[in-house]
């Protein structure tokens, strides 16, 4: 490696273009500068090629695309031109790559400290104990307990937030000049991610290495960023320093993404009639021994919005196929209409099953794709109302304008489909039973920003027209202030606070509401900080 | 894990009687018993009668399997009725010369078909790549038969190189029989080489698609070293059952093989004893031949076990 002067430029990239090979074109005309030490942001909901971008950096592209135009220069070398051997050396020392989801790209077939030692050792430059002994400094820098023995474990072993800063260490391990994040804390739940954030910020600093960013959340991008470049369609929309682009938005694109999100509740009926679905004491597990749902208990009325929030592992999905049936609950009591629903989904009646529907967190794989649009959506008005053919027809064509979707859709696959009309689909499932619930199971998590906002609408209307009341699932406490107007926080498969939305979320808050709080990124670059020394303070 | 296992070998021990009561029910439906196959052509229905009491042939077959069984599971597997020897004495030798045979094959046969497999996972779609995958489809094709008299044709009549019969006596010494037996393996390794080797491709090249080994590359990591060290690895599973079926065959299927080069193997013993309605040593052979069969599936299994980390060592 080359001397290591701050503020020298490292990466230089101009006019960019990448494209599928004799197709169409992913990225283009992307030009930017990257110094030592500096962190730049790409930021872009998916398909706006911020990922394509990344690998491009590391002379990589995905099968079936191809660099077609511009150059990428390496310390004065071009990657496009380099030789495989130099290409390798380029990838493993000059510039590390951090992919979105740590438990897939880490073997599982190795120890971490093996995969992290790989790069070093392969070079014979550095000794076994030596590699070894830098790993472990890393695992340390990097918050991950017991640094010494943390190595010995295979992948399988560590939660999701440890694998995630693994695999920083895994970056580092053979002093690369620029690391190229993607997406590393979008798979994590908010609180991980807060710590997952603040290693890496260190972690970069403390070495002074380069970054390119990659990420759709701007309050994240937020906090570590020094520039930030804003895509759109495999185009750059603006580019500049961050608080330029946070405070000062010139394109209207950027604007809406910077804009806060619409505040302020709408208006919910008064309720005094018996509650649609009550639940009470109810205790879930899974073959008898742990216990998912522990002793929960709520209800919902006519025309409410339950928001359920909680992070990955706290019960929130069990809780919804307890109520659907799909797993027996097996103590407390689930009323629907004042009267008991059997436990278990067959013995339940048809009017049962059509009164309770469930919209699903990924429409890619809840909508089957050898179907059309027609006999997806027709599935349930068929079987549930017995109606004609040419009925079925028209009352998908119904739904089909509800849902703001083109009636030409009808005969269409799910595959010719955007994720958000997807989800729309599975919407428009739902509502041909002409249910008084749906549960809705993180139905914007797979979604872009702009489009899960459409999606809220969407569902806010529906509800304001048909009076149907929502079980939302969620672990965006965003969306709860703006949609429901009852909140249960759960966590380890209880309920520990809930109640009416703006009581939950007004002081004096229950500890691990005001964490969950807490951890939502906010656009501020200080926020992070701030939270740390928060977290600090409760700690002590 | 330990339940795993201690279930596999469970089940390996239920599919092992499952076997023992096929093989006696069917030598039990043959035409003809043990008393009809011992006296033959003096056979009257009143020394037969005799004969059966004397045996015990007349109690109910229940019993009767009971009892083999009993032995059986003891070590006595009866006496040989073509030269009252033990059978236990008859089949030894044979077995050894088999296991023999169908050890010297797979030491060849199974790494040189992982190799060529992973080889050609790393030059897929090359010249490479092609002409194994064509010539491999031929060997799985032609019969073995076929390809045993092929290569006596060329090798032991024609260029004189190898002898044709493979007629290894117990007190011929290692070198004397690995260059007897030499036309009978390679005629065993061309047989099984290319389905090992076609899964070791097929099932390295199915990891190739996982987000682990985009990122082996992006860790800048050569392409060998890729598959060697980082899909392998992962593609052990189904590659370890396809090479346990195959070692298998090598105990089991080498009738053919051994009749083709006369090879005092137990195959050929067993094909003497069927014409000769040896009951006891056919019995025998059934059993062994399931045996092998069952153990070695049942090693392959709790090996596919070992060779995964989520098992190996849980949370």
């Amino acid at each position: 490696m080359s001397e290591r002067i701050p503020g020298e430029v490292i990466l230089d990239v101009a006019h960019l273009r990448i494209a599928v090979s004799e197709g169409p074109v992913l990225v283009d005309d992307i030009s930017f500068t990257l110094r030592r030490g500096e962190v730049l942001g790409l930021i872009g909901e998916s398909g706006a090629g911020k990922s394509t971008i990344g690998l491009a950096v590391l002379g990589y592209t995905r099968s079936g695309c191809e660099i077609t135009g511009g150059n990428l220069m390496f310390e004065g070398q071009d990657i496009r031109t380099m030789t495989p051997a130099q290409r390798r050396a380029l990838r493993g020392n000059g510039i590390a790559y951090i992919s979105q989801s740590a438990a897939a790209s880490f073997n599982p077939a190795h120890t971490l400290m093996r995969q992290v030692c790989e790069i070093p050792l392969r070079d014979g430059c550095t000794t076994a104990a030596e590699a070894r002994a830098r790993a472990i400094s890393l695992f340390a820098e990097l918050d991950l307990p017991d640094p010494e023995h943390f190595g010995n474990r295979y992948p399988h072993q560590v939660s999701g937030g440890q694998l995630q800063r693994a695999m920083a260490a895994m970056a580092m391990a053979a002093k690369p000049d620029i690391i190229v994040f993607d997406e590393p804390t979008t798979a994590l739940d908010v609180t991980t991610q807060v710590e997952v954030l603040a290693s890496f910020r260190k972690l970069i600093r403390e070495h002074g290495t380069a970054a390119i960013y990659i990420t759709h959340d701007l309050a994240v991008v937020a906090q570590i960023a020094d520039d930030i470049m804003v895509l759109r369609h495999g185009r750059m929309v603006e580019h500049g320093r961050s608080t330029d682009i946070l405070h000062n938005p010139q394109q209207d694109y950027t604007r809406r993404l910077v804009a806060d999100r619409a505040e302020g509740h709408a208006q919910f009926p008064a309720q005094d009639e018996t509650p649609l679905l009550e639940i009470s004491h109810v205790v879930a597990s899974y073959s008898g021994l742990v216990r998912v749902i522990d002793d929960v208990s709520f209800a919902v009325h006519r025309g409410d919005t339950l928001a359920v929030v909680g992070e990955s592992g706290s019960g929130k999905s069990t809780l919804a196929r307890v109520i659907m049936g799909l797993l027996p609950r097996e103590a407390g009591d689930v009323k629907f209409h004042g009267a008991s629903l059997p436990p278990r989904l067959k013995h339940r009646t048809v009017d049962q099953l059509r009164r309770v529907q469930m919209i699903y967190q990924s429409p890619d794989v809840a909508l089957n794709p050898n179907q059309t649009l027609l006999q997806i959506i027709g599935r349930p008005v068929q079987f549930y109302f017995g109606r004609s053919r040419s009925e079925v027809r028209d009352r998908v064509l119904e739904l089909l304008r509800l849902m703001e979707l083109p009636e030409s859709f009808i005969d269409r696959k799910p595959a010719a489909l955007s994720g958000g009309q997807k989800q729309r689909v599975g919407i428009a499932r739902a509502l041909a039973a002409e249910p008084d619930l749906i549960i809705c199971d993180e139905v914007t998590s797979a979604l872009d920003q702009l489009v899960g906002e459409e999606i809220l609408r969407l569902l806010k209307r529906l509800q304001d027209e048909l009076g149907i009341a929502y079980l939302f699932i969620t672990h965006d406490l965003g969306t709860v202030r703006r949609i429901a107007n009852k909140v249960a926080v759960m966590l380890n498969g209880k309920f520990v606070a809930g109640g009416l939305t703006a009581t939950v979320f007004a002081p004096p808050l229950h500890p691990y509401t005001e964490l969950l709080l807490s951890s939502v990124p906010e656009m501020r670059a200080d926020w992070l900080d701030e939270v740390l020394a928060h977290n600090r303070r409760i700690a002590s | 894990m330990i339940r795993l296992v201690a279930l596999r070998l469970v089940f390996g021990l239920v599919t092992m009687w499952a076997a023992s009561v096929l093989i006696f029910g069917g030598t039990e439906l043959l035409p003809g018993d043990l008393a009809t196959a011992i006296l033959q052509n003096s056979a009257t229905p009143e020394n037969l009668a005799e004969l059966r009491a004397h045996l015990g042939l007349d109690r109910p077959p229940l019993v009767r399997y009971g009892e083999w069984l009993t032995r059986a599971a003891h070590g006595d597997l009866g006496t040989s009725l073509s030269n009252d020897r033990d059978v236990v004495e008859e089949i030894a030798p044979r077995l050894r010369n088999t296991v023999f045979l169908a050890g010297f094959a797979a030491l060849i046969a199974v790494p040189l078909a992982i190799g060529l497999g992973l080889l050609a996972a790393i030059w897929q779609a090359s010249v490479f790549d092609r002409v194994i995958n064509f010539v491999t489809l031929l060997t799985i094709s032609v019969p073995e038969y076929l390809v045993g008299y092929l290569l006596v044709k060329y090798f032991a009549v024609r260029w004189d190189l190898f002898p044709a019969l493979a007629n290894v006596s117990p007190e011929t010494d290692l070198g004397g029989r690995i260059y007897l037996t030499a036309l009978p393996v390679v005629t065993l390794v061309l047989v099984v080489v290319a389905h090992m080797m076609r899964m070791t491709r097929a099932s390295v090249l199915s990891i190739m698609a996982s987000p682990y080994i985009e990122m082996a590359f992006l860790k800048g990591l050569s392409k060998p070293r890729v598959v060697v060290r980082h899909a392998f690895p992962n593609a052990l599973a189904p590659i370890i059952s396809v090479v346990a079926l195959n070692l298998a065959y090598l105990v089991v299927g080498v009738v053919v093989v051994e009749q083709v080069f006369v090879y005092p193997g137990l195959g050929q013993l067993m094909v003497d004893a069927v014409s000769k309605h040896d009951l006891p040593v056919v019995q025998a052979c059934g059993l062994i031949f399931a045996g092998a069969f069952i153990m070695l599936n049942m090693i392959a299994d709790i090996m596919a076990i070992l060779s995964n980390p989520r098992l190996r060592r849980p949370r």
